[in-house]
């Protein structure tokens, strides 16, 4: 009887991790008569007498309210197909697109061609799990300069942080712009190519140890050991100059 | 009589196996299990959209499994690339082997695809194919309530064996060959086939030692499952 | 023109690759590891270059020599860009970059640098001669496959053993293996991508999808050029060319020491 999985433990489907009524089964776990099973590859979270596995892999599940970054797949009479690396595509309609009136007939390109990448938040998920967009809000727009990168969505809490702080140490450190989609996709935008690169890989970084304790030391010096020498403008009002458009703001912090 | 066996195993001793998950990196979920010289690769990609429409389920997902012998892999000369009846059979028994530990309500009108390769064979490929395709369908993050693991039980003259290899597949008086699949926590069965003769004493007997050796299986498909997340101290 | 090639090519013009590499440098390592499928086939390999990774297997068949050659064997290739390495490649035939692979890559490289001695092959002149296939797959693709594809056939190749023939029975045993396959050259084909004004090699799946024209060149250890393919919707001016050439001689000697 009593709890057998330790905090941050990793397990696997079909191990036991609590015997016994005492514990309940949350999200990555079930019960079967006395036992409580774990149903994913993840690591486990004791809540009191909750106990939670926390999915380290898998695809993206639109949810209501995420800001992701996204590919014009196609265009219909209704609006764009984006493709946001989930199980379904999903989709812009036309009134969802722009504040502007759109004719009927009217040339969908001039807005939104296919292949280009989007910046949009989910606004409806359907029944059948497909997400609903908007490009209607601050930050939300097409994305025409930069680097995009794809990681786990599983690991964009890892790289966001605690309120924003691991991304903003990122963003801060080595001077660039960045976005990261609920989906996975990271938007980096720097001044500097050799700053993108240092941005990319700490970004990688994080995702490959996202399970890890204690990431944002290994990251601060990670990026220490990074920049070592180099010589790092941190001169805000050029990086802004830079921009034609106005880039995210805060949309990465949106969970 | 066969009292010992051509590789001197005893009857309910597994070949030499070793797993790990992660092998294709552009897939969704990826393993390799290998188990003697047989070695078999399986790689996820999914949930996606299923094209053409038509065959979409507006209910739960769709598995699409799909295994297949390396041209070079047979024992003799080389296979036609290409599917043949057999390897159609065999993906189909996969999906059927797999299907019971997934929730597919999930991801309602999308598939699910599991691409299964053998690189060198010496018997037992399904089951390989089919352990190897359950790692990876976790490596892949799926909510599963157990995993599958699977084994191929032999009664050569009576006896019964565990884990055939070529050798006694080809066994000259003739064999029963029963691979087998089980839910390792349940213990529960996903795939029976048998091809040959057998009574009911022994398929019970047969049963309760694919299970155990499945158990065995198991242990190394987690052990392969968790070294992905190992933290070096 | 999409963002993600837009970039690639912006980087490149200000003299960065995505990952940080010179224009003209593999990832590291590159790995080649033989005998991978050694109890089925009579020859295997794998070949890594970063995360992609290509395994090539050998078989041998006996049959019937060409009649305008009655005195050789003959050497066929089969390349599948396999759906499992891939969620770009699709389930079904071949498709035309497999077959656009299996033929520039392997069957005229290896063949046309007469790498095996098809004479060797002949058993009887007019009526028997060994045909040795060549398959070979893609486990993961994370760009330049066709690199990665020419280094693991020859590794296949160098790893072979003719199978016993017994010609009373007219029978192959593939359980007996007798010499080895002897190649007489190390054809190395390797390809040049033109991004912008630059050349590279080793792509990334980004940088091939920004390129707009690049050349397969096969060349062997004399510094001769024994395959070409030309590959991409742009065109190339003479003097690409005999740049592309260069870098290819002198990448070959790097990747054929690695054999």
């Amino acid at each position: 009887m009593g709890i057998l999985a330790k905090e941050r433990d990793i397990v696997v489907p079909g191990e036991i991790l609590a015997t016994g009524m005492d514990f309940l089964p949350a999200g990555g776990a079930y019960r079967d008569k006395e036992d409580i099973i774990a149903s994913q590859v993840g690591m486990i979270q004791i809540d009191n007498r909750l106990v939670r596995v926390v999915p380290l892999s898998g695809r993206y599940a639109s949810k209501r309210g995420d800001t992701i970054i996204g590919k014009v797949t196609d265009i219909t009479f209704s609006g764009w197909i984006i493709d946001i690396g989930c199980a379904k595509d999903a989709m812009l309609g036309l009134k969802d697109a722009t504040s502007e009136f759109i004719e009927r007939g009217a040339d969908l390109t001039q807005y939104f061609n296919i292949g280009d990448i989007i910046v949009a938040k989910i606004f409806n998920v359907t029944r059948v799990k497909s997400a609903d967009l908007t490009t209607k809000g601050p930050g939300l727009m097409k994305l025409t300069r930069g680097r995009l990168i794809d990681i786990q969505s599983t690991k964009v809490p890892r790289v966001i942080g605690k309120q924003g702080s691991m991304i903003m140490m990122i963003k801060d450190m080595t001077n660039t712009r960045i976005t990261v989609g609920q989906n996975g996709k990271v938007h980096i935008l720097a001044q500097d190519p050799e700053m993108e690169l240092i941005a990319v890989e700490v970004i990688k970084m994080i995702e490959a140890n996202a399970h890890k304790h204690g990431l944002t030391e290994i990251v601060k010096k990670f990026l220490d050991d990074k920049l070592k020498g180099k010589n790092i403008s941190i001169d805000k009002t050029k990086a802004i100059v830079l921009e034609k458009k106005p880039i995210l703001k805060n949309g990465e912090e949106n969970v | 009589m066969y009292k010992k066996r051509f590789d001197g195993r005893k009857f309910d001793e597994m070949r030499p196996m070793e797993a790990k998950v992660g092998v294709v990196k552009r897939a969704d979920g990826s393993a390799m299990f290998r188990i003697g010289k047989t070695i078999a690769i399986a790689a996820v990609y999914g949930p996606r959209e299923l094209h053409p429409k038509f065959l979409q389920n507006p209910e739960e997902g769709v598995l699409r499994c799909n295994y297949n012998m390396m041209a070079f892999s047979g024992s003799g000369e080389r296979i036609k690339p290409g599917p043949s009846r057999r390897s159609k059979e065999i993906s189909h028994i996969t999906e059927k082997a797999l299907l019971p530990v997934l929730n597919l309500k999930e991801f309602p009108g999308t598939v699910i695809d599991v691409f299964i390769e053998l690189i060198q064979t010496d018997a037992g490929t399904r089951c390989a194919g089919i352990t190897a395709a359950a790692m990876a369908l976790a490596d892949a993050g799926f909510i599963m309530k157990d995993l599958v693991s699977a084994i191929s039980i032999g009664i050569i003259d009576n006896q019964i064996v565990i884990d055939v290899d070529k050798e006694e597949e080809d066994y000259e008086d003739g064999m029963c060959d029963m691979p087998m699949a089980f839910m390792p926590k349940a213990g529960e069965v996903t795939l029976l086939q048998c091809d040959g003769f057998t009574n009911k004493e022994q398929l019970k007997k047969a049963l309760e030692m694919g299970k155990e050796a499945c158990r065995k299986i198991y242990e190394i498909q987690k052990t392969a499952l968790k070294n992905k997340y190992k933290v070096e101290e | 023109m999409s963002l993600i090639k837009n970039h690639i090519i912006g980087l490149v013009n200000a003299g960065k690759r995505e990952d940080g590499r010179g224009y003209l440098e593999y990832r590291k390592p590159i790995k080649i590891e033989y005998g991978i499928s050694a109890k089925s086939a009579e020859g295997s390999a794998r070949v890594c270059i970063g995360d992609t990774e290509v395994i090539a297997g050998i078989k041998m068949e006996i049959g019937t020599p060409y009649p305008d050659t009655p005195d050789q064997g003959s050497l066929q290739a089969n390349v599948e860009l396999l759906p499992l390495s891939s969620p770009e490649f699709e389930s079904g035939p071949p498709s035309i970059e497999s077959i656009e692979l299996s033929r520039s890559v392997v069957d005229r490289g290896i063949r046309e640098s007469r790498a095996v001695d098809l004479k060797k092959l002949c058993i009887k002149e007019g009526e028997k001669s060994w045909i040795i296939l060549i398959d070979v797959y893609s486990v993961n693709d994370n760009g330049n496959l066709s690199d990665a594809i020419g280094l693991v056939a020859l590794a296949a190749l160098k790893d072979a053993k003719f199978p016993k023939y017994d010609k009373k029975t007219d029978k192959i045993d593939f359980k007996e293996h007798t010499e080895q396959v002897k190649l007489k050259k190390i054809p190395i084909p390797i390809t040049v991508f033109k991004i912008g004004s630059k050349y590279l090699i080793d792509p990334t799946i980004n940088e091939e999808k920004a390129s707009d024209s690049r050349l397969m060149i096969t060349t062997t250890e004399d510094g001769e050029i024994c395959a070409m393919q030309k590959g991409g919707n742009s065109q190339l001016s003479v003097e690409d060319v005999e740049k592309m050439v260069e870098i290819a001689i002198e990448k070959g000697k790097e990747l054929r020491k690695l054999l």
